[in-house]
């Protein structure tokens, strides 16, 4: 993502000096280049998810109303793996959790009537928490919440939809190392959580215990084991916070993560 | 995966978000928040042992690993997803025809 960031941030300044010309909205430049930048993503959903299984409709009905990245491929992953859907559902759920604390943060840029708000909740997610937290105005906060949602929502479908027509025409037998693919994509999405030493005590006490029980569990599994994890990591958290001027726990705000 | 789970899923996901903006939302952020920020390192952590080493059961070290590895380097040296993704499944193919 970031190797393209040259060409995307020099087109997003292009579109964003004609926008600005009708107004001053300083954060459609950043909304375009947090959208385009889920492009790539979205090819890669599509391909990925067709390769596992999934038909058409569902890929549409996951990058359409499901909406939040990393359950989207944590689902997919699960599948390919063999696991049962109630896994693949059961992982993906906790993965959507933390969008319930953008909420909270997001206030200010939500209408305030209660079902113009669930109808924003959709949109609700890492990327546009992100850009709408970091405008100066509740004015601003509101008009980049709903142009990167809008934006990326249409980037994201059309993508993972050209994605999954892509993989369609390539074919991918499982001779291509598809099985490789699902945990490679999850590193990815590990890392910017591994940034701060609770995020690192959680991952690798989970991926020890994952391996200790694997010889007497199936499937689901990596549900409950990443539920004991937390304990270690939240006494790492704990401690850090103890002491002023650590790691700064991120917490509120959201990475770049899917 | 059946509609049902796939409803299921929409429903939950959707439901996630709803309750993040719901009057309940500021409650859950600060009773649950620290516990559901680090949720993701541990599920991805284990998802990625089970989906590396297991096989019918038992723990091996094949080919997948391999490409895995070689996938965490690309992430590492910040390459976008696509080619983290061909880089993990050329590396596994690679190593299955010369195993």
């Amino acid at each position: 993502m970031r190797a393209r960031f040259g060409t995307i941030s020099w087109l997003a300044g292009l579109i964003g000096r004609l926008g600005s010309s009708r107004g001053s909205r300083p954060y459609l430049r950043d909304c375009i280049i947090v959208s385009l930048a889920v492009a790539p993503t979205g090819v890669t959903f599509g391909v990925v998810a067709d390769a596992a299984g999934f038909d058409l409709a569902r890929i549409i009905v996951m990058s359409a109303l499901v909406f939040t990245g990393a359950s989207q491929f944590a689902a997919v992953g699960v599948i390919n793996d063999g696991g049962s859907g109630g896994a693949a559902v059961g992982s993906a759920l906790l993965l959507a959790a933390r969008n319930a604390l953008y909420g909270p943060v997001m206030r200010r840029a939500l209408p305030p009537s209660t079902p113009a708000r669930l109808g924003a909740a959709q949109f609700v997610i890492d990327e546009t928490t992100a850009v709408s937290t970091a405008q100066t105005n509740r004015r601003d906060a509101t008009g980049a919440f709903w142009f990167s949602g809008v934006l990326l929502w249409l980037v994201w479908n059309a993508c993972s939809i050209a994605g999954a027509l892509l993989g369609a025409v390539l074919g991918t037998p499982e001779t291509w190392g598809l099985d490789a693919a699902f945990p490679a994509i999850l590193v990815a999405l590990l890392a910017p959580h591994v940034r701060t030493a609770a995020g690192r005590t959680a991952a690798l006490a989970a991926a020890a215990v994952a391996l200790g029980v694997v010889p007497v569990t199936g499937t689901g599994v990596p549900i409950l084991v990443s539920v004991v994890a937390l304990a270690p990591a939240l006494w790492v958290r704990a401690r850090r916070e103890d002491s002023p001027a650590t790691d700064g726990t991120p917490g509120e705000a959201p990475g770049r993560a899917l | 995966m059946s509609w049902p789970l796939m409803i299921g899923l929409v429903a939950g996901c959707y439901g996630l978000k709803a309750l993040g903006v719901s009057k309940l939302g500021g409650r859950v952020d600060r009773r649950l928040g620290p516990a559901v920020t680090l949720l993701p390192a541990a599920l991805f952590a284990a998802l990625i042992m089970i989906m590396t080493f297991e096989d019918a059961g038992t723990l091996t070290l094949d080919a997948r690993a391999a490409g895995v590895a070689a996938g965490a380097v690309a992430v590492w040296r910040k390459a976008p997803l696509i080619l983290v993704v061909a880089v993990a499944m050329a590396v596994t193919a690679a190593v299955r025809i010369v195993t």
